[in-house]
């Protein structure tokens, strides 16, 4: 009988396994090569065979491009964002780049204000000494340098970060083109 | 019908509407649960977001202007208008599209508010809207928005308070009541923005406003907002050891405001950059108008810059290259603001009646004088006797005050954020004082420029069921209706007018007049029209007193009155012999009657009376007194 074939997860830890054990191992590595040109001639499932040459990604979800058209409409919009972007500012001197750049920073702060309530992860002055017990919330915090140990460590903060608390995008009526992020302007 | 269970507060501004909302239920005394009402608006085309002010401006587009959906709102996808941030934004670059200012509108005696006429400067395929309509359709956007955050306490029966200028006549009072009652409020009394202000501030001091006040204090609300400027005198005594408010006066209308002061600074800006000899358009001006508006209040705010930069981009894609720079300067705020706006004037300045002509718009009566000091001056000097008749008031002038001594001052109105300007005008008031010998002002802290109207109201709704503080004091004005002497024609020469005085002042709401001994003669079916007067500072004079002649500023002409006596029951063309009689309604409206002598009908007096035809038909032609 068949053995049943390993869940998502199982896999996952039998990828990262073969691939160090491929690296390191060259005999284990040419009885893959073996499997896999028997898969090749055979039409077996390809993907199991990827799945043993590299590590399997995991299911990334694609974000949902309308909060990203919103938001890129409403920094357009508001700051001129594309514009200045799309703009070649090696062409022009710092002063005129500046005098754009307030403009657009002035309207990019609006955007983040009106829309996001935004707070810094940590509270605590950049610089102070921090201390991580054990099962920190590692989206939350960023650990770098001599990371060794275990926890707790102990650090200094060098970045607050910030989370996003609140988002109030506006609402969007069902018939709206969000790909269009500046109409075209015509003055009659 | 049921009970109310919020007292809603609506502020129906120049610039912007807002609401605000105390649960009855969940208040009791002095502890209040009071909320501002979020109002989703279309902010761009086909994209909704609610602000807790709601810019008063209509966009009417055309036909093929937006996709099908960009109106829809979240209670309606029938509406054909946009009413909040996107008709400002879209507004400015189509003007000829734009309703603003419709408050402005259902103010100026001088056309009919009853008449499409908004925008004012639109083409004629522009379907137009009447000052009327478009207070209306604000309302019912507020009404919308309200009964869908709040499904289980329809609008139409809650307790609803509309405020309005204390300078308001009686024809726009009745015209804001009459839109608040179209747009579904049942229970709607008006209330004037400068005491709403001061109902807010006792509301937010939580009951220590007794320790604030004393009685003899005379506090003046200084209320100056986007378009207009209001000013309110309220005067505070005890009876049975208990404060009471009374409020003694209220100022002219003056269209002035921060709208008009930014204008100014991008108007001196704009000569700066002429002198460089570039050239600034109408797109232009308005961008620039909007970036002084952000210097302007970053220079008020922050006293060590110096100078703010201002940069307007470009229409184009090219936002580099094309973007023109000035700066404006502290010394170029301090001329155009400080010095136009809010000038050390002395207490016996008046206001300009010409000057700054490059600052008015076609249309509107903007006040010839830019200085709110003077204006100021001018009010408190017109009210120096304000207080002399006031029963039980302990606070008395020194001989020779040439005007009324505010003890306290209550600012009011988004101009007022500027800390540098509300000491600019109470330092001026203060100087007026100490030339008296009088005491300094003191500031009355802690209002909330922005929402403190629509909460004040919000609040007046809940303490008139009883409970709390309520600032009396009835009209601001007595009301005369003019008479024509009979005289012989002489050719050129305007026939003497006497002013019979219908209302007095200080009539509380929910009262009524007495019945004036002058008969009218009315002709049967034929619309006659009387001039009419209003003064805010006559408070002596009774129903029947007839004045032969009066000071040039104490009796202001309104718009012409006028009644129509139906033909049922009388032949065309009789002489009916009529008295007309004036009450407050309880919503705190004017209204004047024809009453025949002889039987029990009672015909309406409209206000703002005006040929449909155009047949100029002069006032007391038909009417003579038969005193």
């Amino acid at each position: 009988m068949k053995p049943k074939n390993p869940h998502f997860f199982s896999r996952i830890g039998i990828a990262i396994a073969s691939f160090f054990k491929i690296i390191g191992n060259s005999e284990f590595a040419g009885g893959v090569q073996a499997l896999r040109l028997a898969e090749r001639q055979g039409k077996a499932a390809k993907a199991a065979a990827a799945a043993a040459a590299k590590p399997v990604a995991p299911a990334l979800k694609e974000a949902a491009p309308d909060g990203a058209l919103q938001l890129l409409g409403l920094l357009q919009r508001e700051a001129r964002f594309i514009d200045f972007i799309q703009e070649d500012v090696a062409a022009y001197p710092d002063a005129d780049v500046g005098a754009a750049a307030r403009l657009v920073h002035e309207g990019c702060r609006k955007v983040l204000s009106d829309n996001f309530s935004i707070d810094p992860v940590r509270e605590e002055e950049e610089g102070s000494a921090i201390t991580l017990p054990e099962g920190f919330d590692a989206t939350a915090v960023r650990i770098t340098g001599n990371v060794v140990g275990e926890p707790p460590f102990n650090g200094h903060l060098t970045h607050r970060g910030w989370r996003v608390v609140e988002t109030r995008l506006p609402k969007l009526s069902g018939s709206h083109d969000l790909q269009i992020v500046a109409p075209a302007e015509v003055e009659l | 019908m049921s009970e109310a269970k919020f007292s809603i507060g609506i502020d129906l501004g120049t610039t912007h509407c807002a609401l605000s909302y105390v649960d009855i239920t969940s208040s009791d005394g002095e502890n209040v649960a009071q909320e501002v009402l979020p109002i989703p608006q279309l902010t761009a085309p086909g994209s909704v977001q609610s602000q807790g002010l709601l810019p008063s401006f209509i966009y009417l587009p055309h036909a093929s202007e937006l996709a099908p959906g960009d109106l829809g709102l979240p209670w309606t996808a029938e509406q054909d208008y946009a009413v909040g941030e996107m008709a400002r934004s879209r507004g400015a670059a189509t003007p000829i599209r734009l309703v603003s200012s419709a408050k402005s509108w259902l103010c100026h005696a001088s056309v009919d508010r009853r008449a499409d006429i908004l925008p004012h400067d639109a083409p004629p395929e522009v379907a137009r809207l009447s000052p009327l309509e478009a207070s209306l359709r604000y309302l019912k956007h507020l009404r919308a928005a309200w009964d869908q955050a709040h499904p289980e306490a329809p609008f139409a029966e809650q307790e609803i308070v509309v405020t309005i200028p204390a300078s308001f006549d009686p024809a726009a009072r009745e015209l804001s009541a009459e839109a608040a009652k179209a747009a579904g409020c049942e229970h709607m009394i008006l209330l004037e923005e400068p005491q709403a202000a001061l109902y807010s501030w006792i509301q937010k001091s939580g009951g220590n406003w007794r320790k604030q006040v004393q009685p003899g204090d005379i506090i003046l609300v200084a209320d100056v907002g986007g378009g207009t400027s209001d000013f309110s005198l309220i005067a505070v005594l005890e009876r049975a050891g208990v404060l009471e408010l009374h409020r003694v006066a209220v100022g002219e209308h003056i269209l002035l405001g921060g709208d008009n002061m930014d204008l100014a600074l991008a108007f001196a800006v704009a000569s700066k950059l002429g002198a460089q000899g570039i050239k600034t358009d109408a797109w232009q001006l308005r961008a620039l108008t909007h970036a002084c508006r952000g210097a302007k209040e970053a220079l008020l705010n922050d006293a060590s810059l110096s100078e703010v930069p201002l940069v307007i981009a470009s229409r184009g894609a090219k936002l580099i290259g094309g973007s023109l720079r000035s700066e404006l300067t502290r010394a170029e705020l301090t001329a155009t603001l400080l010095e136009g706006f809010f000038p050390d004037a002395a207490i016996g300045d008046r206001p300009q009646v010409r000057g700054r002509a490059g600052l008015t718009q076609l249309g509107l009566p903007y006040a010839h004088d830019a200085a709110i000091t003077r204006h100021l001056a001018a009010f408190l000097a017109r009210q120096v006797a304000a207080t002399a008749d006031l029963e039980g008031f302990t606070g008395a002038l020194p001989e020779g005050a040439t005007f009324l001594h505010p003890t306290a001052v209550l600012f009011n109105g988004g101009v007022f954020k500027s800390e540098l300007l509300a000491e600019r005008t109470l330092g001026t008031i203060n100087a007026w004082l100490a030339a008296e010998g009088a005491p300094p002002a003191r500031p009355l802290e802690g209002a909330d420029l922005d929402l403190a109207v629509a909460r004040g109201g919000a609040y007046y709704g809940y303490v008139r069921r009883g409970q709390g503080v309520r600032i009396r004091g009835g009209t601001a004005r007595s009301y005369y209706v003019a008479i024509e002497s009979v005289m012989p024609a002489v050719p050129g020469m305007q026939p003497p007018v006497q002013a019979l005085c219908l209302a007095p002042f200080g009539m509380e709401e929910g009262s009524d007049a007495a019945l004036p001994e002058q008969e009218f003669g009315l002709v049967v079916g034929e619309a006659v029209r009387f001039r009419f007067f209003g003064s805010s500072v006559r408070r002596q004079d009774q129903v029947g007193t007839l004045l032969d002649d009066w000071e040039p500023d104490e009796l202001q002409e309104l718009a012409e009155i006028q009644t129509t006596l139906p033909a049922e029951g009388r032949a065309d063309g009789e002489v009916v012999r009529v008295k007309l009689h004036a009450r407050v309604t309880e919503a705190g409206t004017l209204e004047l009657e024809a009453l025949p002598h002889d039987g029990p009908e009672r015909w309406k007096v409209e206000f703002d009376a005006r040929d449909a035809g155009g047949s100029e038909g002069s006032a007391g032609d038909a009417a003579d007194a038969t005193a």
